[in-house]
């Protein structure tokens, strides 16, 4: 387990704040503890000071996870992000999108959204902006990324694509525990 | 005043003109007797025709209960006896069995089945006593019957209502019921003839019985009331056989002209309606006098004349109706006692005896299927012999052998291996060990513990119950669990589920962590968390604050917890995949709480896993014990018992029924570390065994708990709480015990130099060795890419060598203790010391 370093911080803080904006300093100066970034084998665990502590004392081989992993560097050195960061993007996020019913199943099997499950979006989402998908009971579903602002979007076709699928809670049912560590 | 009059006046039908009137004696025992004739002759006219004044069933029904018009003449001469309104004798429940109903079929099935008997026993009529008390006995049973259609009250639903009670009250009294029935009742009853087939067949039995009851029975009791009981058999036989007989002649116009004589024989009175009214009473002596002139009219005249003196004598004080009403009541208690002492001797006699097949006769069933209900007939049977082996054994059949047989039988049935269904029953006894197979082969109802990281108990259920899912809250002891009873939607797949608002747990699997207690703030390890559950209880109820360090000895598992406790948002675990018996060497005194749900046997989730039954050899439940001794030992020392939270206990639970896997455990822990046991607090378990077999434990092992499917309707499961004194391990040299705390106190905080040290240790005895450890040693630290630690741990080394320069020679068997651990450290050549 290491810190990041500063190229892995910049692009992860990066990516964050295509979900949250500036809230992603609220990440780092939080009100009750303070937390931070650690890397273990490639995967980026938000964890809190305590809890880092604690997992000093573990062998690197013997380590699986601490906290909460928000995603993994990719060979390239890219960051995506996964479903397990779920909870802190919907704390924080900016954008955020509604669904129907109707569309609620399929954006958990891991399709699309199409503008005719679109039930609320947020006003002024711009285009490529991370999304975070709810659906009507305010319980966070995934997150995405809008296909278009919030504008163009009322003048798509119904089957057309308002949000591109990134990550659901689906995916703890579809075979994401192979990918934890 | 005159009786009819009398009678007139009350609107209520006359009674049999024997009985008396109910004002002036006994009240309780004269209305039953009155009203119950009524009832019976109402009831059989029934099926023939209305009589004048006859009442309904209803209506007779509301005779009763009689009202306590004691008078003081009878309670000074102690006759007030209380409303006993069903005395459970045999008799009247055979009686009562038999039911008021009265057709004429069922009389004339009675009549040919007992006719056979009947021949035989018309033979033994005899005495004054037996006649009278035949009488008495036909009272008793009318009262009954009295009793019993007043219960029922609708005469419509008589027949089948005392139908069922019938069945009831016979399979209750079956063996009872066979002497005093058939023969008593002069009013048949119409239920199946089977049951009078029983009878009359247990009658034959019966009478072989009292002719072998000397050879069969041992029971004392049995051959002292032999005599008194057979000479009441014949009584009852001939009443039956008088009783069936009747039923079979012409009733009415006999039964009119006798009770008509008998009426103004006897009262002095005429009754009105004789010509419906049947009297028992008189119809026996009619019966009696048709087969046995002589004797019939002899024992007839002899009983009213003597009646009629005694009237006579006793003129002042009574009327002779009261007179009579003592008669009878007399009679009557004579009759209970004897049917008292009939019911425990036809109870011991008349059931026959189980012959427990012999392993020689069970040869020919070797290749043979046994259906399961003959395996389960037997089974009942064995344990229906041992529920009172004394009395109900086959004689010269021990009692092992049928425990044997109930074993093998058990095994076949269920499908369990033999040693697994004889090591149930040696912990349960006989029936508890078939309810808790039975309850093994059925599964738990599916239980939901609710997230309360995410979610509200109350708005995850209205949410449930909106998909369409019946749930209801788990039990008073859980304010998390929710119980689905039936869903329309997969419970594993709503987006709740998905959200992480509730997570599928088994109730059992709640209560290792409810006792535990984790505090926020605590750090706390769970040495067995895959996949997850039991962890994401204990940090929500940490409230994601503290720390938890979540062991499990496969990494492939672990993936499922750390999946799971994404989902369910939790914050504060780290994982891990060590061998939980080194984590005590590891990470010694820094947990405040410790779960360890060992790995077990499973014999307590057979219904989850049925494969449970086939796979577990003994052998391996022996191995699960020994591995979860070492894991409960290596927990204790992981353990901080100076704990400034309050801490210092840990909580094993299995999910076993085993005792080698639970009480033999922490038995064996009591003996090796300075812990003791404390409360759960699951005061809904059953406390642990404090012996098995030949084996004793330690008293406080009763505050264990354990849990049970067939008494709970949870998974078998164990639960047990320790706290731990001091680091103290019994049996070994004190020094070693004072070294080895010496030897944690000098650590730096920093865990990395803890594992150092006790690696130290292990070295200090070898001189050679510390100049090489160095090297070696730094090679091994790599774990941390911190070289500052590096030199941290160089100089506490150094510090700790010549502190302990002196003290080699314990340091040396402790070494040795080590040693075994790590056979490489012994050789001095070696450098690397591999940790784990």
């Amino acid at each position: 387990m290491r810190p990041l370093t500063e190229e892995e911080t910049k692009t992860l803080f990066q990516k964050l704040a295509e979900y949250m904006g500036k809230s992603v300093e609220r990440l780092i100066n939080r009100s009750d503890e303070r937390h931070c970034f650690r890397l273990i084998k490639d995967r980026v665990y938000y964890v809190s000071e305590s809890v880092m502590k604690a997992s000093t004392s573990i062998n690197k081989d013997n380590l699986l996870h601490c906290g909460t992993c928000l995603g993994k560097f990719t060979k390239s050195g890219k960051f995506r992000l996964h479903i397990t960061a779920l909870d802190y993007l919907a704390q924080y996020s900016k954008y955020k999108v509604w669904l129907k019913q109707s569309a609620e199943m399929s954006f958990l099997y891991g399709n699309n959204v199409m503008k005719s499950g679109l039930a609320r979006i947020t006003e002024d989402t711009p285009q490529y902006a991370g999304v975070v998908v709810y659906n009507l009971a305010d319980i966070p579903l995934g997150f995405g990324v809008a296909a278009q602002t919030t504008d163009a979007c009322k003048e798509l076709a119904p089957t057309a694509n308002v949000v591109l699928h990134q990550a659901d809670v689906g995916e703890f049912l579809r075979g994401l525990e192979d990918d934890m560590f | 005043m005159k009786l009819a009059a009398f009678w007139r006046l009350s609107e209520q039908p006359p009674p049999h003109t024997r009985f008396t009137i109910p004002a002036l004696s006994n009240t309780s025992s004269a209305d039953r007797r009155t009203a119950v004739s009524v009832f019976v002759s109402s009831s059989q006219l029934r099926n023939k025709k209305m009589g004048k004044g006859l009442r309904s069933g209803r209506q007779i029904a509301s005779l009763s209960p009689p009202n306590k018009r004691v008078s003081g003449k009878d309670v000074a001469k102690g006759k007030t006896r209380p409303n006993a309104a069903a005395p459970a004798t045999p008799r009247a429940n055979a009686a009562r069995a038999k039911g008021a109903n009265n057709t004429r079929d069922s009389q004339n099935r009675n009549l040919a089945k007992s006719m056979s008997i009947t021949e035989k026993k018309v033979s033994k009529l005899q005495t004054k006593k037996e006649s009278s008390e035949s009488q008495e006995e036909d009272e008793a049973m009318v009262e009954r019957k009295y009793n019993e259609g007043s219960k029922e009250g609708e005469s419509g639903s008589d027949e089948s209502g005392s139908n069922d009670e019938e069945e009831e009250v016979a399979k209750r009294t079956v063996v009872s019921s066979a002497k005093p029935t058939p023969k008593k009742s002069n009013i048949a009853s119409t239920t199946a003839n089977k049951k009078k087939q029983d009878y009359s067949e247990e009658e034959e039995i019966e009478d072989g019985d009292e002719d072998d009851s000397d050879d069969e029975s041992e029971d004392k009791n049995e051959k002292v009331s032999l005599a008194p009981l057979k000479r009441k058999t014949e009584e009852e036989e001939s009443s039956a056989a008088d009783s069936v007989e009747d039923e079979g002649s012409d009733e009415e116009s006999s039964d009119e002209e006798s009770s008509g004589d008998s009426d103004e024989k006897d009262m002095g009175f005429t009754d009105e309606n004789a010509n419906w009214l049947k009297p028992k009473k008189a119809t026996k002596m009619s019966l009696m006098s048709s087969d046995d002139d002589e004797q019939g009219d002899n024992i007839d005249d002899d009983e009213f004349d003597a009646a009629a003196e005694s009237s006579d004598d006793d003129d002042d004080g009574m009327l002779e109706v009261e007179r009579q009403s003592r008669i009878i009541d007399e009679e009557m208690e004579l009759e209970r006692e004897e049917a008292e002492q009939e019911l425990r001797r036809t109870i011991a006699q008349q059931t026959s005896v189980f012959h427990l097949p012999t392993p020689e006769e069970l040869e020919n069933d070797e290749n043979r299927v046994v259906p399961p209900s003959e395996l389960r007939a037997r089974i009942e049977d064995v344990l229906e012999v041992l529920a009172d082996f004394n009395a109900r054994r086959e004689p010269g059949r021990s009692r092992s052998e049928y425990i044997e047989r109930l074993g093998n039988d058990m095994a076949e049935l269920f499908g369990y291996l033999q040693e697994l269904v004889d090591y149930f029953l040696s912990m349960f006894g006989p029936n508890e060990c078939l309810e808790f197979l039975e309850a093994s082969e059925k599964s738990r109802p599916l239980v939901v513990r609710v997230n309360t990281l995410k979610a509200r108990r109350k708005d995850l259920a209205a949410a449930l119950m909106k998909r369409g899912v019946r749930l209801d809250p788990l039990a008073p002891w859980s304010k998390v669990g929710l119980k689905i009873y039936e869903s329309t939607v997969p419970i594993g797949a709503t987006p709740e589920y998905l959200a992480g608002q509730y997570m599928l747990q088994s109730a059992a699997s709640m209560c290792p962590v409810m006792a535990l207690g984790p505090q926020p703030g605590d750090r706390v390890l769970d040495m067995s968390a895959a996949p997850g559950g039991k962890t994401s209880y204990i940090s929500q109820l940490m409230r994601n604050k503290g720390v938890i360090i979540a062991n499990d000895l496969k990494a492939e598992r672990q993936k499922a917890t750390v999946a799971n406790l994404h989902r369910l948002g939790v914050r504060n675990v780290v994982t891990c995949c060590y061998d939980g018996r080194k984590i005590g060497l590891q990470m010694r005194n820094s947990f405040d709480r410790i779960l360890l749900d060992a790995p077990c046997s499973g014999l307590g989730v057979i219904s989850r896993d049925p494969s449970v039954k086939v796979q577990r050899t003994m052998p391996e439940v022996l191995r699960c014990a020994h591995l979860q001794k070492e894991l409960l030992v290596a927990a204790i020392d992981a353990l901080n018992h100076k704990s400034k939270k309050g801490g210092g206990y840990m909580v094993y639970s299995t999910c076993s029924v085993a005792v080698a896997e639970n009480e033999e455990v922490v038995n064996y822990l009591l003996s090796k570390r300075d812990v003791k046991l404390v409360d759960t607090g699951l005061d809904f378990g059953k406390p642990g065994f404090t012996r098995f077999e030949h084996k004793r434990f330690h008293p406080s092992v009763a505050l264990t708990r354990r849990f049970y499917p067939h008494v709970h309707n949870m998974d078998g499961f164990f639960v047990a709480k320790i706290q731990k004194l001091s680091d103290k391990r019994k049996g070994e040299d004190v020094q070693k015990e004072h070294q080895s705390e010496m030897a944690t106190d000098q650590v730096i905080k920093d865990d990395r130099v803890k594992v150092e040290a006790s690696n130290k240790r292990k070295q200090e005895g070898r001189k050679k060795n510390q100049k090489n450890n160095k090297r070696g040693y730094s090679s091994n630290i790599d774990d941390n890419d911190n070289d500052d630690s590096c030199e941290k741990a160089t100089l506490i080394r150094k510090k700790f060598k010549i502190s302990h320069a002196p003290n080699n020679v314990q340091l040396q068997s402790s070494g040795q203790k080590k040693k075994r651990i790590n056979a490489k450290i012994s050789k001095p050549r070696r450098m690397k010391i591999t940790e784990m």
